[in-house]
């Protein structure tokens, strides 16, 4: 990083040039606009973004389904949730995601199963609603402690006509009222994951929110400090290490959307006093539709790294009295010490060390922070399936001249980095072992790598140590042979 | 505070401090869960009888399924040839999907393309989308072939796929001459050894038939070369290295007609190699000359065997064969096709495992397995099973129809540890918990996700079936040859000593058994 800005700058547009030769004309235009440079001072990234995939081009995306299923509704753990068509969907999101629960699989809890329809050549042929009516059933004889269905579409179901909405309405009806929530959330819909995220939100809004008796449970009675954590997926444990300080500052967790979350806490929801929101991308939708219709407002919060934890903590607070202020500053004294360890251990081992992350939701720009707590620089960034609102938000995180690629194609990536040669590499697993066998090291910034959490002040600890393990393997040394090395 | 910077701990211990245990105890307040009466009482009926009667009376909803959907077979396939780029036609998000699961299983790049179908595709079709894709992966990945196959979205609207890559051809996106074999996966149709099937049948009929129609079917000039066609294999790395040596050993040139071993078997040394290994082109070309077909797992090969045998090949086909006379067969087989006689090196293997078994049988003896997987490797380990004296008291494919239902109960009754044993074809895990509670055996065969019935049901889990995402580099041993008998004999005896001996742990009540020569 001893290039000056402008220096880089000039780098990065050769670099976008190199692989732009690479493609036909035609879609070599059409993939200029999502890959830039950050230039200070902008309101945006300056690249386009939540656009069609080009074919053919190794996309790293996902689908509707892998939004609505693998993201909003899968760690909903005490409902059930149908992958309605063929067997594969499910199969290969089947517990792959970590969201992390407490609960008696099978019988009480159901997110580490694979419920699927199934569906083969006479379903496609006559339709799947009869199947998906029979489907019910035996949920309900064989589960009979799911507190609710959904029915999470793969592609057929879209395309050959079914109508799950009326099989839903006639299933709830039959069960006396039982939430039954059909998702329109067919893999082909949309560019990405990200419309899954936005028609699993929709869906609760629709089949939960707007069905619910809203004294369905008398027993809850508010407190004037009630919040509900929207957007943490509890991967590796994320919303428990963040539940565990907003909970130390005084707060009410009333619900959590949705890693480790049960239906209850979603339809209590809306008699919070303040929806908290990490995964902006994901759900935001639901937090301003709770806005508009129940006036509960919502604030971003980011806690990755002590520097934007205690930022989060302080802008939550605010919205309470001065009592919640006090301890807020309470709570980041107390892991102030400990924070100070962590930095203090690592940072030696890490400080000017750059990093390039690919990675979907929030993340692309939420840990560059934590990052930097560390003393390591963010040199290249880029969203699975950003908007150009997430893209407007990354401006307050990352510096002059950041590399910047949307929708990023296995190409191109691979070439950014080979040619930057970063000391870290965050992204997933479809990446992980490509820059390793480059000798990079690398984290899966999704799965936290099977490690996490990641969140809070005891989930940076971890972070810390999992980059620093990451950097400093002395695996790295060793990918030459010596007799190469040599030469 | 729970965490510390000496000792930084992750989250199998961070989430047991009494903090968080606090924490989480508080959180039920707001989930509203049952009774914990009611949550046992419903955990003990699940383990019954009855419960086990009407999980069977289910015929619509399927819960945990051994199986995956057909182009995750053809991605495979895709994978076994020479710097052959996978294009699935249809969703996206399908390829991401196929690509995360054997990157989770071999720890290992898998690339794959999608043609990125979105809405206008559905209404429209993909023709567009092929087009465009076929130019974008030909000049970004400079592969030698492009093998083509489809998601269900494209099956469902009707996707003419040999029409369409004929057009992108005439339009420019890829040579003329350029090879793209292409087969429809439909995921509504069999499950991922089908579509194992069905793609390795569109490259032979590719390269054998006259290229869609574009050349002359070619002529075959039969040779004295044996093919040898693997299936579906989540050991294929270590499996295709013995596959090649036992070849070697007997001197016989063999074709391997699918050979993915290369691509999931890069070094770390700098440099990512897309393409690694894989049959040529040449290699396939051969293949119609051979002299006979070795198709080692039935059902992932029946129409490319019925294919093979029209072309006027004899074809050999086994079981995934494991174990001892499952290799003698195998070995048999290839002595008869070619008349060479058994190699003296893999005569003395067979009696390194025969012996390794007469050691360790006594341990084995008796024990009851449960087992689950592709109906092939089934076949192959209860085999396995009945020669070392145990028995495999339930066998389950999801995949498995009629025709191996039959098969599998012929197996039993060749054996007096048969008796007794039942084949479950369509049934899936859930079913198989079932079964554990209401015939508990002593261990189960399965992959990954096994361990959630290990669980439940504390039956201990061998793990030998793919997908394996939760235990390291098993891929890279072999479990066919003698080579291979020898791997699963230690796995299976590992699980047994580490069970027994978890078993007898407890201080001053069990530990007079944990004994220190077994």
């Amino acid at each position: 990083m001893t290039a000056t800005v402008e220096e880089r700058k000039a780098t990065n547009k050769a670099l976008i040039d190199e692989v732009l030769k690479a493609y036909p004309e035609k879609m070599a235009k059409r993939r200029a606009k999502h890959l830039g440079t950050f230039e200070e001072g902008k309101p945006d990234c300056g690249v386009k973004s939540n656009i069609k995939s080009l074919p053919g081009v190794m996309t790293i995306r996902g689908c509707a389904y892998a939004g609505s299923k693998g993201v909003v509704w899968g760690p909903i753990k005490d409902m059930v949730h149908i992958s309605h068509g063929p067997v594969g969907c499910g199969q290969y999101s089947w517990a792959a995601r970590r969201n992390y629960y407490i609960g008696t699989t099978g019988i009480d809890t159901f997110v580490t199963m694979q419920f699927t329809s199934d569906f083969q050549e006479k379903d496609i042929v006559f339709g799947g609603d009869k199947k998906l009516d029979k489907i019910i059933d035996e949920i309900q004889e064989l589960f009979p402690l799911n507190k609710g269905i959904s029915i999470q579409s793969e592609c057929p179901i879209g395309l050959i006509g079914d109508d799950i909405e009326a099989v839903s309405k006639k299933k709830s009806k039959e069960y006396v009222g039982k939430t039954i929530v059909p998702v329109r959330c067919e893999g082909f819909r949309g560019v990405s994951q990200s419309l899954g995220h936005h028609l699993a939100n929709d869906a609760i809004r629709d089949w939960v929110f707007d069905k619910v008796d809203p004294n369905k449970h008398p027993e809850f009675v508010s407190t004037p400090y009630d919040v509900a954590i929207i957007g943490d997926y509890n991967i590796g444990g994320d919303a428990w290490s963040s539940r565990i300080l907003l909970e130390e500052m005084g707060l009410r967790v009333i619900s959590q959307w949705s890693g480790d979350g049960t239906i209850a806490e979603i339809e209590n929801t809306p008699k919070a006093k303040l929806n908290v929101l990490h995964c902006y991308r994901s759900m935001n939708y639901i937090s301003r539709h709770m806005e508009e219709k129940y006036g509960i407002p919502w604030v971003e919060y980011n806690f990755f790294g002590p520097t934007m934890i205690e930022k989060s903590l302080r802008e939550i607070a605010s919205h309470f009295d001065d009592a919640i202020k006090a301890k807020a500053e309470e709570v980041i004294a107390k892991y102030k010490p400990l924070m100070q360890a962590v930095v203090d251990k690592f940072k030696p081992r890490l400080e000017g060390k750059t990093v390039m992350l690919y990675i979907g939701g929030l993340r692309p720009r939420h840990v560059i922070g934590a990052y930097e707590d560390l003393g390591m620089i963010v040199v290249g960034t880029g969203y699975e399936f950003g908007h150009n609102d997430d893209y407007q938000r990354t401006t307050h995180y990352i510096k002059d001249a950041t590399l910047i690629y949307d929708d990023v194609t296995g190409f191109e990536f691979e070439h950014f980095v080979d040619k930057i040669k970063p000391d870290l590499v965050g992204s997933g697993i479809k990446e992980k072992y490509v820059f390793q066998k480059m000798g990079v090291p690398f984290r899966q910034m999704h799965s936290w790598d099977y490690s996490g959490p990641y969140h809070g002040y005891d989930g940076f600890a971890i972070f810390a140590r999992d980059m620093d393990m990451a950097i400093s393997s002395p695996i790295w040394g060793l990918t030459k042979a010596p007799w190469k090395k040599a030469a | 505070m729970p965490q510390s910077a000496e000792k930084i701990i992750d989250h199998e211990l961070l989430f047991r401090q009494p903090e968080y245990q606090d924490m989480l105890a508080k959180k039920k307040e707001f989930e509203f869960n049952h009774s914990d009466d009611k949550i046992k009482s419903i955990v003990e009926w699940t383990k019954t009888e009855d419960y086990k009667q009407k999980n069977f009376a289910r015929d619509s909803l399927a819960v945990n399924p051994a199986k995956a959907c057909q182009p995750l077979g053809a991605v495979f396939v895709a994978n076994g040839f020479a710097k052959t780029l996978s294009f699935v036609h249809g969703s996206q998000g399908c390829v991401a999907y196929y690509r995360s699961h054997f990157s989770r299983h071999f720890k290992e790049p898998t690339s794959c393309v999608s043609s990125s179908m979105t809405e206008d595709a559905a209404v429209f079709g993909g023709l567009n989308n092929m087009v465009d894709g076929l130019a974008n992966a030909y000049s970004l990945y400079k592969p030698d072939m492009i093998a083509v196959s489809t998601t269900c979205m494209a099956e469902v609207i009707g996707d003419d796929v040999d029409a369409f890559i004929k057009t992108s051809k005439q339009k420019g996106s890829i040579p003329e001459e350029f090879d793209v074999p292409f087969a429809h996966t439909p995921a509504f149709v069999g499950s991922h050894i089908t579509g194992y099937d069905n793609a390795l049948m569109g490259v032979l009929r590719h390269f054998w038939d006259g290229k869609a129609k574009t050349t002359e079917p070619l002529v075959r000039v039969p040779d004295e070369s044996i093919n040898f066609i693997g299936g579906f294999d989540g050991f294929v790395v270590g499996n295709m290295k013995e596959i090649r040596r036992i070849f070697d050993l007997f001197g016989v040139k063999v074709n391997i007609l699918c050979d993915p071993s290369g691509n999931w078997n890069t070094p770390t040394d700098g440099e990512f190699r897309m393409y690694a290994g894989g049959t040529t082109k040449e290699e396939v070309i051969a293949g119609l000359h051979a002299k006979a077909t070795i198709v080692f797992q039935e059902y992932c090969s029946e129409k490319t065997t019925k294919f093979i045998r029209e072309h006027g090949q004899e074809v050999v086909v086994l079981n995934a064969p494991v174990g001892v006379a499952g290799t003698d067969k195998f070995l048999m087989e290839i002595s008869r096709l070619t008349g060479k006689p058994i190699p003296a090196v893999l005569e003395k293997e067979r009696g390194e495992v025969v012996d390794a078994m007469a050691d360790s049988q006594a341990h084995l003896h008796g024990k009851r397995y449960a087992l689950y997987g592709d109906p092939d490797q089934m076949l192959g380990y209860a085999a396995f099973l009945l020669e070392l004296g145990a028995e495999p008291a339930h066998v389950l494919a999801t995949n498995g129809g009629k025709e191996w239902e039959i098969k599998m109960q012929a197996l039993f009754d060749s054996s007096p540890y048969g008796a007794g044993c039942k084949v479950y074809p369509k049934r899936d895990l859930w079913h198989l918990r079932s079964l554990l509670f209401t015939e508990p055996v002593d261990f189960m065969i399965g992959n990954t996700y096994g361990k959630f019935l290990e669980r439940d049901t504390k039956t201990p889990l061998v793990r030998l079936v793919f997908p394996i995402f939760d235990r390291h580099h098993y891929h890279r041993y072999a479990t066919w040859g003698y080579d291979g008998a020898m791997r699963v004999l230690v796995m299976l005896l590992d699980e047994f000593f580490e069970a027994l001996d978890g078993n007898t742990m407890e201080i001053a009540k069990t530990d007079y058994s944990y004994d220190i020569i077994r």
